[in-house]
């Protein structure tokens, strides 16, 4: 185990150092003049030497190298070109909204995906399978942004079921003490219930957005996995021996393609880390993706340079995470024998 | 992953292949539904725009007009027709999504060859290069990549397909493992060819497979990722007539009720991916 842990961490290190060599050369060295991109299409020349100098872009390109590195290395993303603030803070205070929108959308994939995906599988070839499989192929050809849109024409256009696309709370309305930084939980330990519900409200429409189109994944994994171990020797044996159909597929077929499905909705949860700047730009979600997209729309790559990297990282280490509750899940893994079930 | 259709070639005891393929298409409704409406996409793309009104021309008394028979998609905030301007986009993005996925698909085998192939300290390099780009969401990679290289159509391109890159050297790197331990690849080796010729005459196509259903994939995705890029204003740039930018300009018109500006062009991508996917699940065996 210890061994397995020390070269996983290894591995870990080498893949955020080369996400962090990549960016740079990306933000640095890809665009010709950096400080020209930088200064935006419009700059005067003064501007751009300005920025030249204030960025050190003029020093040689391994001394621009060593100092980004340091600077990552102890936290220190670099300050926004458009907002003149350091940029990590400004990621970090943003990150809950984020988490949140995150955290609920991949709830409701799992809500929608994980029933949908062992009914099809036990119904295989059916027009139950059929349905699940045309959602599956619906959600992964889905463009978040149309979908998004479609919700806020009905729902909000023409039903009014849901507030607008403007922010996590109406105008004027004081966010609850911060504790976790969601607003929903935070509502609830300050007893302000009203909040509670307008977050709810708010919240609605992006995540149903996200959790559409991330449930097809989910359901896919959870389809082939619960068809895989059904047809496993062990399932077989529990079927010869009058073990009941409904028990054979929730206790042998679904926990048993547990793992897999984890995975699925650990790499989904990443996927939203760096995919919902579509949807929080759409919604005017205050998050990091938003963040980003102000970013891009005021050529700061400083900005979006720390956003990348954040996400990056974020994902490296959730694929720790996972891979560790595997090895804690699993003993085949822990004693590093591959599997190839 | 090994296929399950393979196209025999036709004998003459056999019935025509136009007979065996329509067969096929009948016993694969989805298979059938993904090529029907592919077709169709091209011959909008390749016709349509020499039917259609002009997809920049501005019409100031016809602005924000709803769908009707002069106008089959309504008209947008500069009355503009949007039907004229979603066909006009057909072209544009079919174009770049086929593109981008023979680009990443043929850069991204041969290096999953070389590494299969190779194996070694070459395999050990390619591999750990691929992970660090398979850390980042493809669509974020894809956009600093464009938002470093600057707005334009060869950009995107390049972007795009870079963050398809990692999918196809794994596929192919894994089937070359296994084509390289067939016998056919001693005997070539053993004729005398050289490890190049080996590798990329007689390895390479047979590495393909799934690399080539992949492929009709990626050509959704890419075509995704790119309106997604232009939606936040990056890479293809208003007003040129594409489906994301269209989604993009007609977005503030949906809150306000005029729907047809962003939800016609949108539910053109969303068919569009669909018909590449319904194609690449099916000749993946439904296992994509």
């Amino acid at each position: 185990m210890r061994r397995y842990l020390i070269k996983r961490a290894g591995i870990s290190v080498m893949t955020m150092l080369g996400i962090v060599i990549v960016v740079f050369f990306i933000v640095r060295v890809l665009p010709g003049d950096a400080a020209a991109v930088r200064a935006g299409p419009y700059a005067t020349a003064e501007k751009i030497a300005q920025i030249r100098a204030k960025y050190g872009l003029d020093r040689p390109l391994w001394e621009q190298f060593v100092d980004y590195l340091a600077g990552v290395a102890r936290g220190d993303f670099g300050v926004s070109v458009r907002t003149d603030q350091p940029v990590l803070g400004e990621l970090l205070s943003r990150l809950p909204a984020s988490l949140e929108l995150a955290v609920y959308s991949v709830l409701v994939a799992t809500v929608i995906g994980v029933p949908f995906g062992i009914v099809a599988a036990a119904r295989q070839g059916t027009w139950v399978d059929v349905v699940a499989r045309v959602f599956a192929i619906l959600g992964s050809s889905m463009a978040l942004f149309w979908l998004g849109l479609l919700m806020i024409y009905f729902f909000f256009f023409r039903l009014g079921w849901f507030p607008g696309p403007v922010d996590r709370l109406a105008v004027g309305t004081p966010p609850p003490p911060t504790v976790t930084g969601f607003y929903t939980i935070d509502g609830a330990l300050a007893g302000q219930w009203e909040v509670v519900a307008m977050a709810f409200r708010f919240l609605a429409l992006p995540v149903l957005t996200l959790g559409f189109v991330l449930a097809a994944p989910i359901l896919k994994m959870v389809r082939s996995s619960v068809i895989e171990t059904l047809a496993s020797d062990y399932v077989r044996t529990a079927r010869a021996m009058g073990v009941s159909p409904r028990t054979v597929l929730f206790v042998d077929g679904f926990r048993n393609a547990l793992l897999p499905v984890t995975t699925t909705i650990g790499i989904v949860f990443g996927y939203m880390l760096g995919g919902n700047i579509i949807v929080e730009y759409l919604f005017s979600w205050p998050g990091v993706g938003r963040y980003a997209y102000e970013a891009i729309q005021t050529n700061d790559l400083e900005a979006l340079q720390g956003f990348v990297i954040m996400v990056g990282i974020l994902y490296v280490a959730l694929n720790v995470v996972i891979d560790l509750g595997y090895a804690l899940i699993d003993p085949r893994i822990r004693l590093g024998r591959k599997v190839t079930a | 992953m090994s296929q399950s259709v393979s196209w025999e070639l036709p004998s003459s005891a056999e019935p025509g292949r136009l007979a065996r393929w329509s067969a096929e298409l009948r016993k694969r409704p989805l298979l059938a539904v993904g090529v029907a409406l592919l077709f169709a996409y091209l011959v909008l793309a390749v016709v349509g725009p020499a039917v259609t009104v002009d997809p920049l021309r501005t019409d100031p008394a016809n602005q924000l007009l709803p769908p009707s028979a002069a106008h089959p998609f309504g008209t947008d905030e500069f009355g503009r027709d949007v039907f004229a301007r979603a066909v006009a986009a057909a072209r544009l993005d079919l174009w770049i999504g086929l593109v981008i996925a023979v680009v990443s698909m043929v850069v991204g085998s041969v290096i999953g060859v070389v590494a299969g192939y190779w194996g070694g300290r070459v395999d050990e390099v390619i591999m750990r290069l691929t992970d660090v780009l398979l850390a980042f969401p493809g669509f974020v990679l894809a956009l600093i990549l464009v938002a470093a290289m600057g707005d334009s159509v060869p950009n995107v391109i390049v972007a795009v397909s870079v963050s398809f890159l990692p999918h196809f050297i794994r596929l192919t790197r894994a089937e070359a493992l296994q084509q390289r331990e067939m016998e056919y690849v001693d005997g070539a080796r053993l004729a005398g060819n050289p490890p190049w010729r080996v590798a990329f005459r007689h390895v390479m196509p047979n590495s393909l497979g799934p690399a080539a259903v992949q492929a009709t994939l990626v050509a959704g995705w890419a075509i995704l990722t790119v309106a997604g890029l232009a939606f936040l204003g990056v890479g293809i740039r208003p007003p040129t007539p594409e489906w994301g930018v269209m989604v993009a300009e007609g977005a503030n018109d949906v809150i306000t009720g005029e729907w047809w500006t962003a939800l016609f062009p949108g539910g053109m991508i969303v068919l569009a991916v669909m018909a590449f996917h319904f194609v690449g699940d099916e000749l993946g065996g439904g296992r994509v």
